[in-house]
């Protein structure tokens, strides 16, 4: 019984959605605000973040005369329900690796897919024609970036030995070798995808879209999708820090640089590039970055078979 | 809604001065986001609706359509002097009558904002969304 409330405290309050949001919501702020710096405007207040969830759940729900409801209101909480569980796997792997914990890599690659998966199912069942041309170009470009995201990983579990293991993973500084960073270089620029951030928000394109995806979403429904969107900008770059950074703890300062380092990259990433086409993108996926890995994968079985470690 | 105001841009057959002064709205030099301002690309997402333009026979079943899609409370905008009272246009053959009258026909409730000028300046549209929204 005290089990139970203990993992539930685990999955709600502390290192899960309570902790996750207020902490995802504070980066979300970062994005806005650092992005008016470079554009030399103000930028939003602190807490703006906060006021905008708290506006969007005192507001009517609409549910297209068309859409297919039930699919259409489940689909926020399956995405959300993802990115809960990734965050919650990755804190509690990263603060307390001593305990037992199946920190596999592969569930994490899982369970990052769901947020685009329940993306392409509640804006096709929004029975819309702008959602649903969103929807297509969420579905290429999640089978773009999966592609080199996985090769990614690869390269990182041939250079720790073969090891599925995140906790084991995160106790080494994999970047500072060609392959790695290689590895880390491509694996940032699918993150960047993975958060629809510019030059990858090709699905969401509110200049051409109309917010493309999330389109048909008001009220409380789309407060679930920001946040799930603010909790993604936390655990995508933490699993990114766990992988190739060398893990999180045990000081946390380090970990809180780490996480912010990566954050500011994806920032300036996305303030410094047009968005480009979803066929331009496809092909930087599979051409270029899956060459690239191509080379990295190559390095790092040469650099283990023959403990050069900088390779 | 005070603090943050989400908003949808509806021309409804205006000249394109108004919109330009609304784009300048974003720009460095005026920086509505410091007041949690934010233009969004669909109405379900928006908190209020800036109207331009005096509402044609053509425009005005869209609007209204535009209105009933934005989930409420919201508040309506009508931004310079066609969209506060036909301005120049006044009994025009293509008008559909003031907006303001239209659409309280069509929701007694509506809630209207006017912002008259042509064009109205940037800092004029940020005064009367300060107003409106400090009088709800």
């Amino acid at each position: 019984m005290i089990d139970a409330l203990l993992h539930l405290f685990w999955i709600l309050i502390f290192p899960g959605f309570v902790f996750t949001l207020v902490i995802g919501l504070v980066a979300s702020w970062v994005v806005r605000k650092v992005s008016a710096k470079v554009q030399y405007r103000v930028g939003p207040p602190f807490l703006q973040p906060f006021y905008d969830i708290m506006k969007l759940l005192g507001k009517e729900t609409l549910v297209p005369k068309d859409a297919q409801r039930t699919l259409f209101m489940s689909a926020p909480l399956i995405g959300m329900a993802g990115v809960l569980l990734l965050a919650t796997m990755l804190w509690r792997i990263s603060l307390a690796p001593e305990r037992l914990f199946v920190g596999d890599i592969i569930v994490a690659i899982y369970l990052m897919v769901l947020p685009s998966l329940a993306l392409i199912l509640g804006s096709s069942a929004s029975a819309s024609p702008h959602a649903s041309v969103g929807a297509a170009r969420e579905m290429k470009m999640v089978m773009g970036y999966e592609l080199p995201l996985v090769l990614a990983f690869v390269v990182i579990v041939i250079k720790t030995g073969g090891t599925l293991s995140l906790a084991a993973i995160s106790s080494n500084v994999t970047v500072l070798s060609i392959s790695g960073f290689l590895a880390f270089a491509v694996a940032l620029l699918c993150m960047q995808a993975k958060l629809g951030f510019v030059p990858f928000d090709i699905p969401e394109a509110e200049t051409e879209l109309a917010s493309g995806v999330l389109m048909e979403y008001s009220g409380a429904l789309l407060a679930i999708w920001q946040m799930m969107q603010a909790m993604m900008l936390i655990a995508l770059p933490l699993f990114l820090v766990m992988v190739f950074l060398g893990g999180f703890g045990p000081n946390v300062w380090a970990g809180i640089g780490k996480l912010v380092l990566i954050l500011v990259i994806i920032i300036l990433i996305k303030n410094t590039n047009p968005r480009v086409r979803i066929d331009q993108a496809m092909k930087f996926f599979w051409q270029y970055c899956t060459l690239a890995l191509v080379v990295a994968i190559a390095l790092a079985i040469i650099g283990t078979s023959t403990g050069l470690s900088w390779l | 809604m005070k603090k943050s105001p989400w908003v949808f841009h509806v021309n409804t057959g205006a000249c394109n001065n108004c919109d330009i002064e609304i784009v300048d709205l974003l720009t460095p030099r005026c920086d509505v986001e410091r007041l949690g301002v934010k233009l969004v690309g669909s109405p379900r997402h928006a908190d209020a609706l800036l109207v331009t333009g005096i509402g044609t026979r053509q425009a005005m079943p869209r609007l209204l359509e535009v209105y009933r899609q934005t989930p409420k409370p919201c508040v309506v905008f009508l931004i310079g002097a066609c969209a506060c009272g036909t301005g120049i246009f006044k009994d025009a053959y293509h008008g559909a009558g003031p907006i303001d009258n239209v659409l309280k026909q069509e929701d007694p409730n509506a809630i209207i904002a006017y912002v008259p000028g042509c064009p109205p300046k940037p800092e004029a549209m940020i005064s009367g969304v300060v107003k409106a929204l400090s009088t709800l």
